[in-house]
């Protein structure tokens, strides 16, 4: 939960320079992972801007994540060699197992899956990274063992 | 410097404007027309579409005549060969992800992409069809959002964000994406949307739309068990005749009353009327609080509902100056269900109200709160603008040119000049000084016409001596002006200084009723005065002119509801208001 508190910090830092509510919403964005609702609407009557105009522009720039981010994100490598290599199959296998589309996260909020470009490691395409952990020339089989090691991890944690 | 003057040519005709005139206006002025999609004559450019480009002699580069100043020594082009080509390509580029389902859409004939396409003569799909594949939203019953079909013209959000200040639409996301929501992305009945429609009215093609309730009417004509009246608002009159060819503002009362008894309609009845008898409930309010209780002035109107919406959320310290009195549709509905019922011994489970508005808004209002069905009936069935009627009409094919004009049915038909000018902003106004005058002093006011009322000045103020106090008036209309007014009440009160208005009039719709969100489209303010001229000559073509002297309103206090604020009046014509969410998520 965003305190108030912190809230007013941010906000009177920011309040009377141009530009400001990009600024105060990297602040927000940079602290929690993404902008909850609930400060966008306290932030709309601090600032005294519509809520409106605050979802133009968290909306216009990628930057900005209106949900929470999963606790691991998976990393699917889209770069010409992945896909020619059929990352786009296992893109199409982690959506179903996971239930999202790209740019989102799971109901239990354990994943959230992203389609990036080249990684630099073309060599082990298709890659796929899962946080901080690489795997390489992933076959679309290999997808729910690779997911079940950090749905263990999280239950023994 | 203000006032300088600048000398262009425009396809060759020499003009002479003032000093940031855009193209387009200077073309105006010696009528040259150069095409527009996004432009509207009530909103300042947003150069989202480009169909107006036009050139300079010597120059290769295009400029968008809606936001381009004219300069001096500019020699427009405003047609060509090349031009027309590039206008071209730009409406395909526009159809690409615009679907091409006119035929089911509800602006069909009365679009001004699909006419733009016509007058191109485009044949095919030029380019690959992307279409954005976006849900539509049709929560609040009133206005549904189509974002599908929207050409991100900006016209809606600057309406709802610039003229209404509401923020209730926005356009999210960016480049192919970007699309028209609700605000903060959640359903249009969750945000701050009051209804006004003024949304629908602007938007070019069929991307918001009014809640079409037309075939629930047929529906309820066919049923023989059903017994069907109507109503009309006053600015219906005034705007229907422009979906038929009528020059704007002409007057079809009488011919309206034969049509919809054509339509089928066994009782056809007239808002005004009604709106005469909110005057004498209103008049009264006001008489009470100015006699007795000036503390608890101002008085403000609360006929319109988008206006009701808008204050039980952002102005819930306002309500206890808010007229307790329904709006008048909801007043002649009531009745139907009561004192009409009565007399004429028809059940009033069966009978079915429909009320003809000007408005989308009405469509909310008829369940706002439990006081709308205060007889145990709901006192409004079902809600048409004046754009469905027309619709209705067109679907009976029957001609206003050769119908003879009829009579309403009188008990709730007979209106006075002071009914029907509630269709425009300062009306209500205008009519409720007339009856709270005679109510306050015993005597007839001298000059009815309160010229200081009318006219569409976004805040208009007017003095009235009555018994030697200054009555101060307000009149608010286009919901951006109303927050200047109660911020100066707000500020009085808080200061606990005399309030600077008695009375305030306010209508959520530049132009009040005449300019609603269910008029014909095409609206500007040249039509919005026409329409409210037409109400004005209705009301000098009255002998009677005042609410309380309107002899079928007599009767209904006499026979009926006993006095003003009688407690039968109080139960059947008055409402209550709360504090609603700005934000329901």
């Amino acid at each position: 939960m965003v305190k108030t508190g912190e809230l007013k910090k941010i906000v009177s830092k920011w309040k009377d320079k141009e530009g400001n509510l990009i600024m105060v919403f990297h602040e927000i964005q940079n602290r929690y992972g993404y902008v909850p609702r609930d400060v966008s609407m306290k932030l709309s009557e601090m600032l005294d801007v519509p809520l409106a105009r605050i979802y133009e522009v968290l909306t216009f720039y990628n930057y900005f994540d209106l949900k929470p981010p999963g606790k691991h994100t998976i990393s699917i490598c889209m770069g010409t060699a992945c896909y020619l290599k059929g990352a786009n199959e296992l893109l199409k296998k982690f959506r179903d197992l996971l239930n999202v589309s790209e740019g989102e996260t799971t109901q239990d909020g354990l994943f959230k899956l992203n389609v990036v470009r080249c990684l630099g490691c073309c060599g082990l395409a298709p890659v796929v990274t899962i946080d901080e952990d690489v795997y390489g020339k992933v076959q679309k089989e290999d997808i729910p063992d690779i997911l079940a090691k950090y749905a263990v991890k999280e239950k023994n944690a | 410097m203000k006032n300088k003057k600048i000398k262009a040519k425009i396809a060759g005709i020499e003009v002479n404007v003032k000093e940031g005139t855009t193209i387009l206006e200077a073309a105006k002025t010696v009528h040259i027309g150069i095409p527009t999609l996004c432009k509207h004559a009530d909103l300042p450019p947003t150069a989202g579409c480009g169909i107006c480009v036009v050139k300079i002699k010597g120059s290769p580069k295009m400029l968008r005549a809606c936001c381009t100043p004219l300069e001096n020594g500019m020699d427009i082009i405003t047609q060509d060969p090349e031009l027309v080509e590039v206008r071209r390509t730009i409406l395909e580029l526009i159809l690409s992800n615009h679907p091409n389902d006119c035929l089911k859409c509800g602006r069909n004939n009365n679009c001004e992409l699909q006419t733009l396409a016509g007058d191109f003569g485009i044949r095919e799909d030029s380019f690959e069809k992307l279409l954005r594949n976006l849900p539509e939203d049709k929560s609040t019953k009133t206005i549904e959002l189509i974002p599908q079909k929207c050409i991100l013209c900006g016209r809606c959000t600057n309406v709802c964000q610039q003229i209404q200040d509401v923020w209730a639409l926005s356009f999210l996301e960016r480049g192919f994406y970007t699309r028209i929501s609700a605000t903060g992305d959640i359903e249009l009945a969750e945000s701050p949307c009051i209804k006004c429609g003024q949304c629908s009215a602007h938007c070019p093609t069929g991307a918001i739309f009014e809640y079409d309730e037309t075939q629930k009417v047929w529906d309820a004509l066919m049923d023989p068990d059903r017994f069907c009246v109507v109503q009309i608002a006053p600015a219906v009159r005034v705007g229907i005749g422009e979906e038929f060819g009528y020059p704007p503002g002409t007057n079809l009362t009488h011919k309206l009353y034969a049509m919809l008894k054509r339509i089928g309609f066994r009782g056809v009845f007239d808002t005004s009327f009604a709106a005469d008898v909110t005057i004498m409930e209103e008049a009264t309010e006001f008489k009470r609080k100015f006699e007795k209780d000036k503390k608890n002035l101002p008085l403000i109107t609360s006929c319109c509902p988008a206006w009701v919406d808008f204050m039980e959320k952002y102005y819930p310290d306002m309500i206890e100056h808010f007229s307790s009195c329904k709006s008048p549709h909801q007043i002649l509905g009531v009745l139907s269900k009561t004192y009409y019922a009565e007399k004429n011994g028809i059940d009033p489970s069966k009978i079915f109200m429909v009320s003809i508005m000007p408005c989308t808004s009405k469509k909310y209002e008829i369940t706002r709160s439990s006081e709308m069905s205060s007889s145990g009936y709901p006192d409004i069935d079902v809600v048409l603008t004046t754009r469905e009627l027309g619709r209705m009409i067109k679907q009976a094919d029957i001609r206003f040119k050769h119908l003879p004009g009829e009579d309403p049915d009188n008990i709730l038909g007979e209106y006075t000049g002071a009914g029907v000018i509630f269709g425009t902003t300062g009306g209500v106004m205008e009519a409720a000084l007339r009856t709270a005058y005679k109510m306050i002093t015993g005597e007839k006011l001298k000059d009815l016409e309160i010229k200081k009322v009318r006219g569409l000045k976004g805040i208009k103020e007017a003095t009235l001596d009555i018994k030697g106090t200054k009555v101060k008036a307000a009149i608010a209309h286009g919901m951006g002006n109303v927050g200047t007014v109660l911020e100066k009440i707000r500020e009085a009160k808080k200061a606990k200084k005399e309030t600077p208005y008695h009375f305030i009039e306010v209508m959520a719709c530049p132009g009040g009723c005449v300019g609603g969100g269910g008029q014909p489209y095409g609206v500007n303010n040249e039509l919005r005065q026409k329409r409210a001229a037409g109400l004005y000559s209705d009301d000098r073509g009255h002998k009677v002119r005042c609410s309380h002297d309107n002899p079928y309103v007599k009767e209904l206090y006499k026979k009926f509801l006993g006095k003003p604020l009688s407690e039968k009046a109080e139960k059947l014509l008055h409402n209550k208001y709360k504090k609603r969410p700005v934000y329901k998520r």
